[in-house]
């Protein structure tokens, strides 16, 4: 009992009034013991974030803690007023957010930043606090730290903003670390890193970390042990190993199962005509320049050719800045290709005109990544949904019917058409942006990150949506993803994209079990948790 | 719309401007019924205090005229230039703004450049010159306005287009085949439309500044009693007959302040995501 750090008892929070349940926490008891790492595990809305929230004081002001204690180092860390609570922030708990870009301070120097954490307890004298800043730079693996301590936020990648970011939560060696999603606005190799660093650094400080999570490859990455909260309550809890192996509520092991497994399924193998045939596709974008400066380019598509065969998935993946939804885009021409060919039906969309491309932009269709902003917030799904066939010239009654009729078809039932988008939750929002694609009846369909935004279990349900849908009306499928599981899932085929080039195509399995490319063997080896999905992952069976 | 009334009405000072607004647009409307007079007309001798006779609660000009008619009818002329002005600069506006911010590159640098020159002269300035070179009528000092107040107008719709026009609704009506014209009209501006509400509110109560402003000003429409006029008169008197500019102040007052605080109550009530901490 005497290295129990901290220790929460029957936390409660209550929500306001009006809100769609009456506690956002609901009697969480659980303790964190020094140098363990716990995972808090559950989907958004399951009060997780809320519960790390509370211990720092940075609720929202509309949630009030409506009961319970959490006891550190003796005292009600929950009762104590805000002075001495603003001292233990930092000093004693120590936190790192989702988003590295909005965390850190955009117009602050990175060493101003952390140097600004021992100022703000009174800490040390200036050059003292630089040293110090330096030294930490340095700790957690940043690149030559004398150029970093001077660099801004904007000239730092997404991990090594992280990796600032964490530096700043060290600077007082805290007792406990909070890590809210810290790896989830990352790439897998750059997770991966941050993953190795955080479990370091509470190696090497002896910290407890409380590593807060929706996906359950980082758990099993990381977590000594794990709590799993649906709807504010925890459902779960246990050493990670048997949680994983063994869980015992029915709600983990339904989480469990929606995970992408890495079992890879075997494709079909499809021959017939092309949907699409891209042909030396380029794209180059230029910033900066002139007056005798050299511009930045950026090769975002460099000399890419693929097909796609009618009734084939092929998966595009890669990592952020690949140039993957820049493919995406160009093949509909929401952005204009420097040179190359784009064929679909034998028409080329990259030398359509104006007028002739609104005409052929019926053939190809997108569903989108973000949920929120796809639809129009103003618009019934009807008017969505038909607006387009419309547009081309179908009668307004034939394009409503067919609007109900998709609705059914994607499982949301024909009286969804006169409701507007804020009245349905995010998957059933991407139901309706599948729906609106199918509507104009296109040759192919390119899903950008479609569900990357989703919960797990609703990640499987439209994973689901699109298998069940390719089966029934043969669709060609442009899937683009950063998550090889959840390639692996739907695709025949794979292409990976690595700053602007394919280095790899070919059937998912091939991929997946001898990748040719080192790029893509890395990225398999990065992937959260391979070790332990079931049956081994083809991937890491490769490795060993 | 529920929704929106509830939110509305959570906010006292929402509620407050409304009914001051409500009641300055009563008398506005009912002013030839209790004063069939005119404004013009002179009732009783110059100089008479408020609350001292009967029938003539707020007393008499300079000239001997109801200092209560005068205001009544002030509030026509008020409320009529804000409101027509305001509407005549949202006509300018937001079709300028929603183009620049649309389609972007030269038609956005020669929007804003004339945005810009209207906007490096100073409004009050502007509006005098107007006015004096088109005679002061109405007419021309509504169109004088109008003229200085839109350019805020226009940067604004076009930074909500810029904003709005990267949103992903709009790729997908892109690829429905929808014509540009119909994407701005059917998409973008509709989403627009809260802070274009907001600024307009806020917008008729500058208006209603400014023309008060020149008419203090002697550059009023001379047949048209309003309440800058009023206070224009009264400056010369004003340590002798203190009320004859201070009743017309304190309508300009209360009504930009109701206007103000509808403005503010429509903010919190259109952008509920905005809200300030603590009222949610």
């Amino acid at each position: 009992m005497s290295d129990t750090v901290l220790r929460i008892e029957n936390l409660t929070l209550d929500l306001p009034s009006g809100a769609d349940r009456a506690h956002a926490v609901h009697d969480l008891s659980f303790t964190l013991a020094r140098g363990e790492v716990l995972c808090v595990v559950g989907e958004s809305g399951s009060g997780k974030s809320m519960t790390a929230s509370a211990l720092m004081g940075l609720l929202p002001g509309a949630v009030t803690i409506g009961g319970g204690r959490a006891i550190f180092g003796g005292r009600d860390v929950l009762a104590l007023p805000e002075a001495e609570r603003r001292a233990l922030r930092g000093a004693k708990i120590g936190m790192i957010f989702q988003e590295p870009m909005t965390a850190l301070n955009p117009l602050m120097r990175i060493g101003d930043q952390i140097s600004e954490v021992f100022e703000a307890h009174g800490l040390l004298t200036p050059t003292e606090r630089r040293a110090r800043a330096l030294a930490l730079i340095e700790e957690v693996g940043l690149p030559d730290p004398k150029k970093i301590i001077r660099a801004y936020p904007f000239q730092l990648s997404g991990g090594q903003r992280q990796r600032a970011m964490i530096a700043m939560a060290l600077a007082l060696e805290p007792e406990i670390l909070i890590a809210d999603e810290p790896t989830t606005a990352l790439d897998v190799t750059t997770q991966a890193q941050i993953l190795d660093l955080i479990a370091e650094i509470r190696q090497r400080h002896g910290m407890a970390v409380m590593f807060i999570t929706h996906d359950f490859g980082v758990v099993a990455e990381i977590a000594d042990r794990v709590i799993v909260m649906r709807h504010g309550e925890m459902v779960e809890t246990g050493p990670a190993a048997e949680v994983l192996a063994a869980p015992k509520h029915d709600y983990t092991r339904r989480l469990l199962d929606a995970i992408p497994s890495n079992a890879v399924p075997r494709p079909d193998r499809v021959t017939a005509a092309p949907a699409l045939e891209i042909r030396n596709l380029r794209k180059t974008y230029r910033t900066g320049g002139g007056w005798g400066r050299a511009a930045r380019e950026v090769r975002a598509i460099d000399d890419v050719s693929l097909t796609i065969a009618k009734g084939e998935v092929l998966g595009l993946v890669g990592e952020s800045g690949s140039g993957k939804s820049t493919l995406g885009r160009a093949v509909v021409r929401l952005v204009d290709p420097d040179s190359g060919r784009i064929l679909v039906g034998g028409e080329d969309m990259a030398a359509l005109d104006a007028n002739a491309l609104r005409r052929a932009r019926r053939r190809v269709q997108m569903v989108f990544q973000d949920p929120y902003a796809s639809l129009n917030p103003r618009a019934r799904i009807l008017r969505s949904i038909s607006e387009g066939p419309v547009a081309q010239g179908v009668a307004k009654r034939d394009a409503e019917a067919r609007a109900r009729e998709l609705l059914e078809v994607v499982g949301l039932g024909a009286d969804a058409a006169d409701r507007y988008p804020h009245e349905f939750s995010g998957g059933q929002r991407q139901r309706i942006g599948i729906a609106r694609a199918l509507a104009m009846d296109p040759d192919l369909i390119i899903a950008d990150e479609a569900v990357s935004a989703l919960d797990v279990s609703i990640q499987a349900q439209v994973l689901d949506l699109l298998r069940d849908l390719r089966a029934r009306l043969g669709l060609s499928l442009l899937f683009i993803t950063h998550d090889l599981r959840v390639a692996a899932q739907l695709c025949d085929r794979i292409a990976v994209m690595q700053k602007g080039r394919l280095v790899e195509i070919g059937p998912v399995d091939e991929v997946f079990l001898n990748p040719r490319d080192p790029y893509t063997r890395s990225l398999l080896d990065a992937v959260p948790g391979a070790s332990w999905a079931d049956g081994g992952s083809p991937a890491r069976a490769e490795a060993i | 719309m529920s929704d929106f009334w509830s939110r509305f009405s959570r906010n006292r000072g929402a509620i407050l401007g409304l009914v001051l607004l409500a009641a300055v647009i009563i008398v506005a409307l009912i002013a030839p019924l209790i004063f069939p007079k005119g404004p013009w007309q002179m009732v009783q001798r110059p100089f008479l205090t408020p609350f001292a006779t009967e029938g003539l609660p707020l007393g008499t000009d300079t000239l001997g005229r109801d200092v209560a008619a005068g205001l009544a009818y002030g509030a026509r002329v008020s409320l009529l230039v804000g409101l027509v002005s305001t509407l005549v600069a949202l006509a300018i506006g937001v079709p300028l703004g929603a183009v620049a911010g649309y389609y972007g590159g030269w038609v956005d640098e020669a929007a804003m450049r004339f945005t810009e020159f209207f906007q490096t002269i100073p409004n009050f300035a502007l509006a005098i010159v107007l006015v004096a070179i088109l005679e002061p009528t109405l007419t021309s000092i509504t169109l004088a306005i109008a003229i200085v107040s839109w350019p805020p107008v226009a940067r604004l719709v076009r930074a909500e287009v810029l904003s709005l026009s990267k949103r992903e609704f709009v790729d997908a009506a892109q690829l429905a085949g929808l014509s540009n014209r119909r994407i701005l009209l059917g998409q973008i501006l509709p989403n627009a439309m809260s802070p274009i509400i907001v600024m307009a509110s806020l917008m008729v109560a500058t208006a209603i500044l400014l023309e008060s402003s020149l008419a203090f000003l002697g550059l009023g429409d001379p047949n048209i009693m309003s309440w800058g006029y009023m206070i224009g008169a009264a400056r010369t008197v004003i340590r002798s007959a203190w009320w004859l500019s201070f009743f017309p102040g304190l309508a300009i007052v209360i009504t930009v302040l109701a206007l103000n605080l509808i403005g503010e109550g429509l903010n919190d009530a259109m952008n509920p995501h905005l809200n300030r901490k603590g009222r949610a």
